[in-house]
């Protein structure tokens, strides 16, 4: 019989994962407890960590071997040996092991990826790395000798005809073996005869039925290995008296060995029940997102044909139907119900991208010597799994950021009154159909002298431009800005704030910064709550209509032709309370003839991303609804301005405005014209 | 058929094992640590049992040491997941109760070998 090993590949890998997340945390939690000491400086971890680090490693191991991953099977053992001795207390618990620890935990899932993709190689540094995991394990902590591994050595000309006598001690049953199914083991190994020996059998009335007082005397004619005789007994060395010698030679049935007493006195303790950690402890199934993905879309489905229905009936107004919009009245609270409970399948805790941080946090700030506390509350905001994978390295960003610009050093915080640990406080909640991620900092706030400066001399403003505080702290998301006033190795490697604005307005959310010198910088990221299903503004282009995501409409209004301000040689601007914006207008952009040309008869929507405002101009507002977003990508090429599209009620396709895209349209020099209008 | 109690807080060790139980037609019950497995076993009696030694919330030796001290599980078989590193683990399991060790890795014939020999 073959059992393909493959198909539990999938779950091992993913519990790996896992279990290394779990793993650094604790790591991490335990670092925590150690901040202030210095790096080799002893520190005695509680066990209940030890034991869920050392438990993660010892499972990968155990699944790692019996799948056949053998790279991640050695780096695995050579880590658990080094853990057991940290457990058992043979070995010091300091700063510079645990960074160690956390070294091994990276590279542990780095072989777990590759294996995870094909890779079976074992990369340099890695091979590297685990050499000296094992020097530290070997000399580092003190080892005692009864932990050196035993070698078995194989007896290969130990192969003959056998005689054995095996006495069970009284209690062996206790364990659940039993001396027959020993007996019909050997008899598998060749041609037993037995002898039974019953003179240790006390009288009836002393016989305690629960213990064995019988022993055996069986010839074993092979020829057998003497090793395989004794791997029959190996689960019972210790209950029982065994004597195995070559063919015929005499045996002395007298000697016997002390009984095994059971000391339940010994032994480790049970690990304490209760919830680890952070509390993002979810009851959860795995599902595939393929199989999610096939589920949203025909609920999807659902709620286009949902609508349709429900614009038909109107049309009818024979009171014989009214029953008929009471049912879809049903329809459609069932269809809302049925989506929502679909669309949670897709949410997960935020905690999966904020768990990251602590990591981020505590390597950037001991490698720039600043001490720092992160907090972190509302991990358990629900969150479309694919905005928790795509924000992920926009947070980390901008946490690196804050521990490395925001936050001063501890000398320079104490000169200021502040304390010498500075806080970085990271919080989701929602609020209405988004979520909203802060993350505040106590250090300096941003220095608007140096932005502007720096901003200047990158030709990215003006240098005679009057910049409102605002403007001036929104500078850091131009694409080209660093602040760093040297790189460091930690940030401000040229990808800055403008790739998170960038990333966060893909997802359909922006970010805003707060800026409050000397004391400190907050960044606001705002996102949907998923990707499939938004709220849309339907507006109508000549015979088209279009949606635009309701997350980025400002204001809609009509402007009277002669309002247009038009600068010699600039485009066309619409006033908009105190400012002017550039618009678009979206007939000229899509080539569509019979649409409305001026804007005393359209109406204009005022949208705004990426901290941009414009206008477009468009024939009149159709109304707002829940629109199932379909993707274009794989039947049509991509065009510039639209996202992607969605099925109205009456069948018909509209296209849903990349409302990102449009502003940039708009281009950044025209921007600053106006920015340097709206100041004079 | 023999019903066989699987604990192990790892999902593919659990998978594996109990996908080939099942396929040699034992009957499965899965559970992921030692208070879920002694839940399960005081609810029905299973002819063998075979457990993981690290686990969070009770540990496969606190395992043993409760299922020994039930009337049904007295002489029941209970066979624990062990790795080549634990030497001394296995000395603690026998003391608790264990009857033996399968020794990972393993493939699923050695399993089925293991499990046919203690089911007599």
């Amino acid at each position: 019989m073959t059992i393909d090993l493959t198909q539990f590949h999938q779950t091992f890998f993913e519990e790996s994962l896992e279990a290394l997340s779990d793993m650094e945390a604790e790591l991490l939690r335990i670092d925590g407890h150690m901040s202030g000491r210095r790096v080799s400086d002893e520190f005695k971890a509680d066990n209940e960590s030890l034991n869920i680090i050392f438990r993660a490693v010892h499972s990968i191991k155990g699944g790692s071997s019996t799948f056949g991953f053998e790279i991640v099977a050695n780096f695995s053992h050579v880590l658990e040996n080094l853990l057991d001795d940290i457990r058992e207390h043979r070995c010091k618990t300091t700063r510079n092991l645990i960074s160690t620890l956390l070294h091994s935990c990276d590279c542990l899932r780095t072989l777990v990826q590759n294996s995870q993709n094909g890779i079976n190689t074992l990369p340099a540094d890695i091979d590297k790395f685990q050499v000296n995991l094992e020097n530290l394990q070997e000399t580092g902590c003190e080892v005692t000798p009864d932990r050196r591994r035993k070698t078995r050595g194989i007896d290969k000309n130990n192969i003959g005809n056998w005689d054995i006598l095996f006495t069970p001690n009284k209690n062996m049953l206790s364990t659940g073996n039993d001396p027959v199914r020993i007996i019909r083991a050997l008899k598998n190994l060749g041609n037993i005869k037995s002898q039974l020996d019953i003179n240790s059998l006390p009288s009836w009335n002393k016989i305690n039925p629960e213990y064995i007082y019988l022993s055996w005397n069986i010839d074993l004619l092979g020829p057998v290995e003497k090793s395989l005789i004794e791997n029959v007994f190996s689960w019972v060395a210790d209950d029982c008296v065994l004597d195995i010698k070559r063919n015929n030679s005499v045996h002395n049935p007298s000697a016997s060995r002390p009984e095994h007493a059971i000391d339940s006195g010994t032994g480790t303790n049970a690990p304490a029940p209760g919830v680890s950690g952070n509390g993002l402890e979810v009851q959860s199934i795995r599902v595939s997102t393929p199989k999610v993905d096939a589920l949203v879309d025909l609920v999807g489905e659902l709620v286009i044909t949902q609508t349709m229905l429900s614009q038909f009936s109107e049309e009818i107004t024979s009171e014989s139907i009214e029953k008929l919009q009471l049912g879809l009245g049903l329809l459609e609270r069932n269809t809302r119900e049925l989506q929502e409970s679909v669309m949670r399948i897709r949410m997960l805790p935020v905690g999966f991208a904020l768990n990251k941080l602590p990591r981020i946090v505590r390597d950037v700030s001991t490698k720039l010597g600043k001490k720092v506390k992160l907090d972190i509350s509302g991990e358990g905001t629900e969150l479309d799994k694919s905005v928790i994978e795509s924000i992920g390295d926009a947070l980390m960003h901008i946490v690196r950021n804050s521990v490395d610009h925001g936050l001063e050093s501890p000398a320079e915080r104490i000169n200021a009154g502040k304390p010498e640990t500075g806080a970085i406080h990271v919080q989701a909640s929602q609020k209405g159909g988004s979520v909203v991620i802060t993350i505040e900092d106590d250090g300096n706030g941003l220095n608007r002298n140096l932005i502007l400066n720096k901003a200047i001399e990158k030709g990215l403003v003006r240098d005679d431009a009057d910049l409102t505080d605002e403007q001036i702290d929104n500078l850091i998301f131009i694409p080209g800005f660093s602040t760093a006033s040297q790189v460091t190795g930690v940030s401000g490697r040229g990808v800055g704030m403008d790739v998170v604005r960038t990333r966060i307005s893909e997802l359909g959310g922006h970010v805003e910064v707060t800026n409050n010198p000397g004391s400190g910088t907050k960044l606001t990221l705002r996102l949907p709550l998923t990707l499939a299903i938004m709220d849309g503004l339907c507006v109508k282009v000549g015979s088209q209509v279009y949606i635009i995501p309701l997350l980025s409409v400002i204001e809609s209004l009509s402007v009277p032709e002669h309002e247009i301000s038009r600068p010699a040689g600039g485009s066309e601007l619409v006033p908009f309370h105190s400012e002017y914006l550039p618009f678009l207008k979206l007939y000229k952009l899509f080539n569509l003839s019979s649409a409305i040309k001026t804007t005393t008869d359209g109406i204009i929507i005022i949208v705004e991303s990426e901290n941009k405002k414009i206008g477009l101009l468009v024939d009149e507002i159709v109304g707002q609804q829940q629109v199932v977003v379909k993707s274009l990508e794989t039947h049509y090429k991509r065009v510039e301005g639209v996202a992607t599209a969605t099925i109205l009620g009456d069948g018909e396709v509209a296209l849903i405005l990349d409302i990102s895209t449009l502003t940039n349209l708009v281009s950044h020099k025209h921007y600053q014209d106006h920015m340097l209008k709206a100041a004079s | 058929m023999a019903t066989i109690l699987i604990v192990d807080d790892t999902a593919s060790m659990r998978q594996m094992i109990g996908f080939t139980l099942n396929d040699a037609s034992y009957e499965v019950t899965e559970a992921a640590d030692g208070n879920e497995a002694l839940e399960a076993a005081r609810k029905s009696k299973f002819d063998a049992v075979i457990t993981d030694i690290n686990m969070p919330n009770m540990d496969g030796i606190s395992l043993v040491r409760e299922l020994r001290s039930l009337a049904d599980y007295k002489f029941t078989p209970i066979l624990m997941l062990t790795t080549e590193s634990q030497d001394s683990k296995r000395k603690e399991c026998k003391e608790a109760g264990a009857t033996g060790w399968i020794v990972k890795p393993f493939n699923p014939e050695q399993l089925l070998n293991v499990i046919k020999n203690v089911l007599n």
